[in-house]
């Protein structure tokens, strides 16, 4: 077992930010604890809150597990968060629209052409066009762990369609139920003020030809999609409507949505479906999700797309890499969140050092998310090591490796009481005519002692994260 | 040269259709090979809608038509002032990296008779290669219509060393990639002088894009580079990704269609 931070104790001395909860822990009754656990768990169900866990046979639809036990930050702790995340979603929207344009980064050198251009997340559709306000992520999804007091590293930008956010917020909602004395007691900082951010973000990103106050829709590939629950929530809380593909329609130089008053014209679509999905007269003519011809009436100004297409050549393992030169080449600024140390497997140097400690390293596929396709050297047996070193030989361009890190530890109720369980950190900023943050964000909890991988397809849990106000 | 360009495409809908939506890549590219005169599209019944120019440089434009329709008819004439550039793309403006050309397709994607025919040539410079690939692709596919059809991939046409214009473009943009050189499939028209039919006004080729002369057109099909005679429209990574007209048909009719293309020199 190797060292890692416990954010709640600092020896034996419980830290500031967990002081109350420490007592709060300790004159609770497992009694009382065990049915508020069952009534969280009631509560979920009944709302309905489960996720798609595919490949495993049986019922995909799980419950998702949730740890009462808060995560809690200082706001001066979150300061440098924010500041950090907002650093990086500017970064991450410049490079976008310099890589779109005229590729000054390209140009400068500071980053190889390869990695952009023949990037399959690079979309050539998007080329000489900018969309509103410039801005191609407009939810910036930042994976962060924590390794010490003051060491916060980024794991993964997510510049797509980051998904969670409902998580953050229903797990607020039912600890706030549940435990309302907590609330009183503690001055913790609000996030339920996030669909009307998220709202607000999308408003200020209309089309250029859009008249009046934009029409908004979210635009889901339907119900046997693993985030379906978080669309048609997210669609409630902001009002507006949750639509399919065949729910939509391109006349003329707009999109239309089919209402039982008529057509009623669509000004920005939150889509929650992939770009190669989103306009078969434009990317997979097979797709049945999208809408034909959208990606014309987008580029000629008759509507908005969030994210838009092609922002995934950001958020790569490999482009990630490059994140802290964005930074220091579109804002002048040192980064305040530092980048895991990556190995690139396509250069030899670093494939030679990697093979030879695949034991002590995390590999991931360049690609891949929800943590599949990954080795964990230090939890993986010998015939697993093998057999991804095979896997990686056939074809190292796919792959980075990391250091494993010593993920900070959040105490987490477990049967026989409290104990420190690994945890991450997703916070969701805002890109639009204003970068937003609410304090907070979805933290993944490691449920099984010992375990570093928080994906809740892979046994991990979630918790509600607080910023206590100063 | 100044072409006069007719192109008529009908659609018939049996029972009608419920609308239709397309994306059309059909008018000519701006660049020092060709000025174009006058330039119509048209589409009966239709809406025109998203009119732009993408990063490639092509003039794109979103017409939809509002069902019920039996019948659908695109019109395109016009006239264009050709030039003859040695088939480069000379004052073409768009911004898309040539490196994004080095990506496969399904219809280009490799094996090991494209491989081996793209390292059968060698050539002192990209230009010197371009040409040599060209040649080898034209010595190794017969040109032979009725053979392949529009999904054929580069892989099977070679294998059959037979094919058509779009054949020749793909095996030969496939052999590029091969060598590291970007290269992209074009649609255009072209006109045959001497025995000019009808269908083969309808033509397509690659482009290749080497050192300072940045885009170069190659028609293995004709063992040339485009000249005077060829109006490029547009371009993309196949022949599906360059394809002049995208559509959907809304309904559950069957779609026939009837397409009249002439291209004719016009006295000066």
């Amino acid at each position: 077992m190797m060292n890692c931070y416990n954010e709640m104790l600092e020896g034996d001395r419980v830290r500031e930010p967990y002081a109350m909860l420490s007592e709060w822990i300790e004159t609770m009754p497992v009694e009382i604890r065990q049915m508020k656990q069952a009534e969280a768990e009631a509560l979920f169900r009944r709302i309905g809150i489960t996720f798609a866990v595919y490949g495993e046979g049986g019922d995909p639809d799980r419950l998702i597990p949730f740890d009462m036990m808060p995560r809690v930050f200082l706001q001066a702790e979150w300061r440098r968060l924010e500041r950090g995340i907002k650093q990086r979603a500017r970064a991450l929207n410049a490079f976008l629209r310099d890589v779109y344009g005229r590729a000054e980064i390209v140009r400068a050198g500071r980053i190889p052409a390869r990695l952009v251009y023949q990037n399959d997340a690079y979309e050539k559709a998007m080329a000489n066009f900018t969309p509103p306000r410039g801005v191609y992520s407009h939810i910036v999804g930042i994976d962060i762990v924590r390794t010490g007091r003051d060491e916060f590293y980024v794991l993964e930008d997510n510049c797509r369609t980051p998904s969670g956010v409902s998580y953050m917020l229903e797990n607020r909602e039912i600890m706030m139920r549940m435990f309302p004395a907590l609330f009183r007691n503690n001055r913790i900082e609000p996030v339920d003020q996030y669909p009307e951010l998220l709202r607000r973000t999308l408003v200020s990103v209309a089309p250029r030809k859009c008249e009046g106050p934009p029409t908004i829709v979210i635009l889901t590939p339907g119900h046997y999609n693993s985030a379906y629950y978080e669309h048609s929530f997210l669609a409630n809380l902001m009002g507006v409507e949750l639509v399919e593909g065949s729910d939509l329609f391109v006349d003329g130089g707009f999109v239309y949505m089919r209402t039982t008053q008529g057509p009623k014209r669509v000004d920005v679509i939150y889509r929650r479906i992939d770009d190669q999905f989103l306009d078969p007269l434009c990317f997979r003519r097979d797709s049945m999700l999208g809408v034909p011809g959208l990606m014309d009436v987008y580029r000629s100004g008759g509507v908005s797309i969030t994210s838009a297409p092609g922002a995934g050549v950001a958020d790569d393992k490999a482009v990630y890499t490059f994140v802290p030169e964005m930074i220091r080449f579109y804002l002048g600024e040192e980064p305040i969140l530092r980048n895991v140390q990556t190995w690139t497997l396509w250069k030899d140097e670093d494939y030679r050092y990697v093979m030879a400690n695949l034991k002590d390293l995390v590999v991931k596929e360049v690609h891949g998310s929800g943590g599949y396709g990954m080795l964990i050297g230090p939890r993986a047996s010998k015939a697993e090591i093998e057999s991804f070193a095979e896997r990686i030989k056939a074809s190292p361009g796919n792959y980075i490796a990391q250091p494993t890190l010593a993920l900070s530890t959040s105490p987490t109720f477990v049967n026989e009481g409290v104990a420190p369980r690994h945890v991450d950190l997703r916070p969701f900023c805002l890109c639009g005519d204003r970068i937003e943050l609410v304090p907070g964000g979805l933290t993944r909890v490691a449920l099984r002692e010992g375990s570093l991988v928080v994906n809740s397809s892979q046994g991990g849990g979630v918790k509600d994260t607080w910023v206590l106000t100063e | 040269m100044r072409l006069k360009i007719t192109h008529e495409t009908s659609y018939f809908y049996d029972p009608p259709a419920q609308g239709l939506v397309q994306s059309l890549r059909l008018t000519p590219s701006v660049y020092e090979g060709q000025r174009v005169a006058d330039w119509t599209i048209s589409v009966s019944g239709g809406q025109r809608g998203a009119a732009f120019r993408d990063g490639a440089g092509d003039w794109i434009e979103g017409w939809t038509v509002r069902g019920p329709v039996q019948e659908v008819v695109v019109s395109i004439s016009g006239q264009v002032e050709t030039r003859d550039t040695a088939g480069v793309l000379r004052g073409h403006r768009e911004s898309v990296h040539p490196l994004v050309y080095l990506r496969p397709t399904p219809a280009t994607g490799l094996d090991t008779a494209l491989r081996d025919l793209a390292h059968s040539a060698q050539g002192e410079d990209g230009l010197d290669l371009a040409h040599r690939l060209a040649a080898a692709v034209t010595q190794a596919v017969a040109y032979s219509p009725g053979v392949t059809d529009a999904r054929t991939t580069a892989a099977e046409a070679l294998a059959l060393g037979q094919g058509v214009c779009q054949d020749h473009a793909h095996v030969l943009i496939a052999c590029a990639r091969e060598r590291g050189l970007p290269a992209r499939y074009v649609s255009g028209y072209l006109h045959s002088s001497r025995d000019g039919q009808p269908h083969d006004a309808a033509h397509a080729w690659a482009e290749i894009h080497v050192g300072p002369l940045g885009w170069v057109g190659f028609d293995a099909a004709n063992a040339c580079c485009p000249d005077d005679r060829y109006v490029r429209l547009g371009s993309g990574l196949d022949a599906d990704d360059a394809a002049p007209v995208r559509g959907t048909t809304f309904g559950t009719g069957d779609e026939s269609l009837d397409v009249r293309v002439q291209v004719e020199e016009m006295e000066q």
